[in-house]
């Protein structure tokens, strides 16, 4: 039997090539990994997986559930839980943070051994370093934000309310998170 | 008995999860939390933010969330099994009326200016100068026009599909239609991505505000005080917990009336442009919440009900809009059988336990389930309720009427459709 060609949706690559090596190792194909973006209905057209695999903390799982019936010409992923009756199941898959969408024509008893390897990796990764990850982001960027702040309080003489609005009016503009948008302010201080 | 607060005895508030995304209209989920309508009824509520209405569906299944911002036709794709889960979700309460706008690029109004000068100038405009640009470029080969909504079962498609579709255009056929998460609209349509979109607030007002585009019809104008979030829960967890149920909606229910004093409205575009909720700069928030409908760069127009979220028996949950949201989803090919319209709708919305919440509070609530939709160009009194009414204005922006009673009987009046049903099937299963 043709090994499953899947496509791993996963925004963050730490833990994007973790996934995918042990979706590799228990015999599927990873035909393509991506962090998604404006591209990806075509990118799914493109590749045409039978499974694709993506991470609950992507915005681009609303784009998948349009391909299901805003478009006759692309592929159609359905959603699919390890078993749709089974709410135990949803829950697993939930709280690891992993949903899998089925191409049209792939069968879902081979699908379902890939969702079981995908939870269990997304589970191994955040217990192994999701909370500590975040503890530590949160931190750095709440570091950042401030000293970003101080330097538009000191430079540019504003209020901190000033300096909290002015970051984050251009983190809206350009799209960013508030950190990184701080992060490009401390890049600029000798300019500023 | 209840001890004194601080007290050893004194009873653990029932700690409810509740999923929202980040758009204007999560407002009274966030004020409820924030301005202790919650805490008042008893109840913790731990808002959780998410990055697409798909995770809202699948948390409310698992289980992970108890209950949910969602859009109204969301949960009927789910009943019917059209995204292929067949969740028995419920929706006891509306979260409020309005709160979309359809915007196209600076490029695409140049075109549609050019090509129909006189159309684009009329409020509420109709798609007319569209269907030029869509001929136009038709002509010379160029490819469709692409539009942006945020969910395939969502009221934007349907509103954008229902615009188009007054003035000949198929939205099936004649444009193509993605799904584009709300906070990467305005770069997809700088990128030339997409040609324009359907979205909540405030990205509308970002795309406007940065000169990508121009706003060209309200929710409001398309079909006046329609329906959009819905507060959504299964149906387990509603039977399981009738008493958190009540408190839940007795919070929201305060918050609704709250937000819509509009002394209010400045303080509420403070606290959901928070980081954790909307995080939007405030003014951007407060634009649409204050009645101001940003068209362009430099012109509003006032639309005192873009943001309805009590007066007008907002929260009511009608039988009559779940059933024109399925008369759309049936219109647009999306249901492919004949379908118990009426028994659908009746099975999602639940009129029953939001008259349960608003007899607790002395609210007035209609006593009827559904209306005839379109039929009042103002506000208007309705006796049907437990104190007199005043419901607002009604209209589809092209003067049809909607009655939920005779479902094939309303679909058999449009000239652009992608029925997959047949009519006489769809009344008699509909009977």
């Amino acid at each position: 039997m043709e090994k499953l060609r899947v496509m791993l949706i996963d925004h963050r690559p730490d833990r994007s090539s973790e996934i995918a090596e042990g979706l590799e190792r228990s015999g599927c194909q990873v035909i393509a990994r991506t962090a998604g973006g404006p591209d990806l209905a075509r990118e799914v057209a493109g590749v045409r997986p039978d499974v694709i695999i993506i991470d609950l903390e992507s915005p681009d799982r609303d784009t998948l559930e349009g391909m299901q019936r805003l478009s006759d010409a692309l592929p159609r992923p359905i959603v699919m839980f390890v078993d749709e009756t089974d709410r135990d199941a949803i829950r697993t898959a939930v709280r690891a943070g992993v949903a899998a969408y089925v191409v049209k024509g792939a069968s879902a008893e081979r699908v379902r051994p890939v969702l079981d390897v995908a939870i269990a990796r997304f589970e191994e990764h955040q217990a192994l370093k999701d909370e500590l990850h975040q503890v530590k982001s949160t931190l750095e960027e709440r570091k950042i934000t401030e000293r970003a702040k101080g330097l538009l309080m000191k430079r540019r003489g504003m209020t901190e309310q000033e300096a909290y609005a002015a970051l984050r009016k251009l983190a809206m503009d350009q799209n960013l998170k508030l950190s990184a948008v701080a992060r490009r302010v401390l890049d600029m201080a000798d300019v500023l | 008995m209840r001890s004194l607060a601080g007290g050893a005895g004194r009873p653990a508030r029932a700690e409810v999860n509740v999923g929202f995304v980040a758009l204007s209209d999560c407002a009274p989920l966030v004020i409820a939390r924030e301005r202790g309508f919650f805490r008042r009824h008893g109840l913790r509520v731990v808002l959780h933010r998410e990055p697409s209405w798909a995770n809202i569906r699948d948390k409310l299944a698992a289980g992970v969330l108890d209950a949910a911002q969602a859009l109204a036709p969301m949960l009927l794709a789910s009943r019917l099994g059209l995204d292929g889960l067949a969740l028995p979700l419920i929706a006891p309460l509306s979260l409020g009326l309005n709160g979309n706008a359809i915007t196209v690029s600076a490029a695409l109004f140049r075109e549609m200016a050019r090509l129909d000068p006189e159309s684009v100038l009329r409020r509420p405009m109709t798609a007319r100068a569209l269907c030029a640009v869509i001929e136009a470029r038709r002509r010379s080969g160029r490819p469709p026009l692409r539009f942006a909504v945020v969910f395939p079962f969502s009221p934007h498609y349907y509103e954008l599909a229902y615009w188009l579709g007054a003035a000949g255009i198929d939205v099936t056929r004649d444009v193509e239609v993605r799904v584009v998460p709300p906070a990467a609209v305005p770069r997809s349509l700088r990128d030339g991505e997409i040609d324009g979109l359907c979205v909540g607030e405030p990205w509308n007002h970002v795309t406007v505000d940065q000169g990508l585009g121009r706003s060209v019809i309200s929710k409001h104008e398309i079909w006046n005080n329609s329906p959009d979030k819905v507060l959504a829960l299964t149906e387990e967890w509603a039977d399981r917990h009738p008493e958190r149920l009540q408190a839940l909606l007795r919070g929201v229910l305060e918050a609704q009336a709250w937000l819509d004093r509009p002394e209010n409205r400045r303080e509420a575009a403070h606290v959901i442009a928070g980081e954790s909720w909307v995080d939007a700069p405030v003014e951007v928030v407060a634009a649409s919440l204050e009645g101001r409908f940003r068209i362009d760069r430099d012109a509003s127009v006032a639309q005192p009900d873009f943001h309805v979220f009590h007066r007008y028996a907002a929260g009511f949950p009608w039988t009559s809009h779940a059933a024109w949201f399925l008369s759309q989803m049936l219109r647009w090919g999306q249901i492919e059988k004949p379908i118990p319209v009426r028994r659908v709708a009746a099975s999602v919305v639940r009129p029953d336990l939001f008259r349960e919440a608003a007899e607790a509070l002395d609210m007035a609530a209609p006593t009827i389930d559904g209306k005839t939709e379109g039929l009042h160009d103002r506000a208007w009194r309705l006796d049907d309720a437990s104190q007199p009414l005043t419901l607002g204005p009604d209209r589809f922006f092209d003067g049809r009427r909607f009655d939920p009673e005779d479902v094939a009987g309303y679909l058999e009046q449009f000239e652009v459709t992608r029925l997959h049903v047949r009519l006489d099937d769809l009344a008699l299963m509909d009977a």
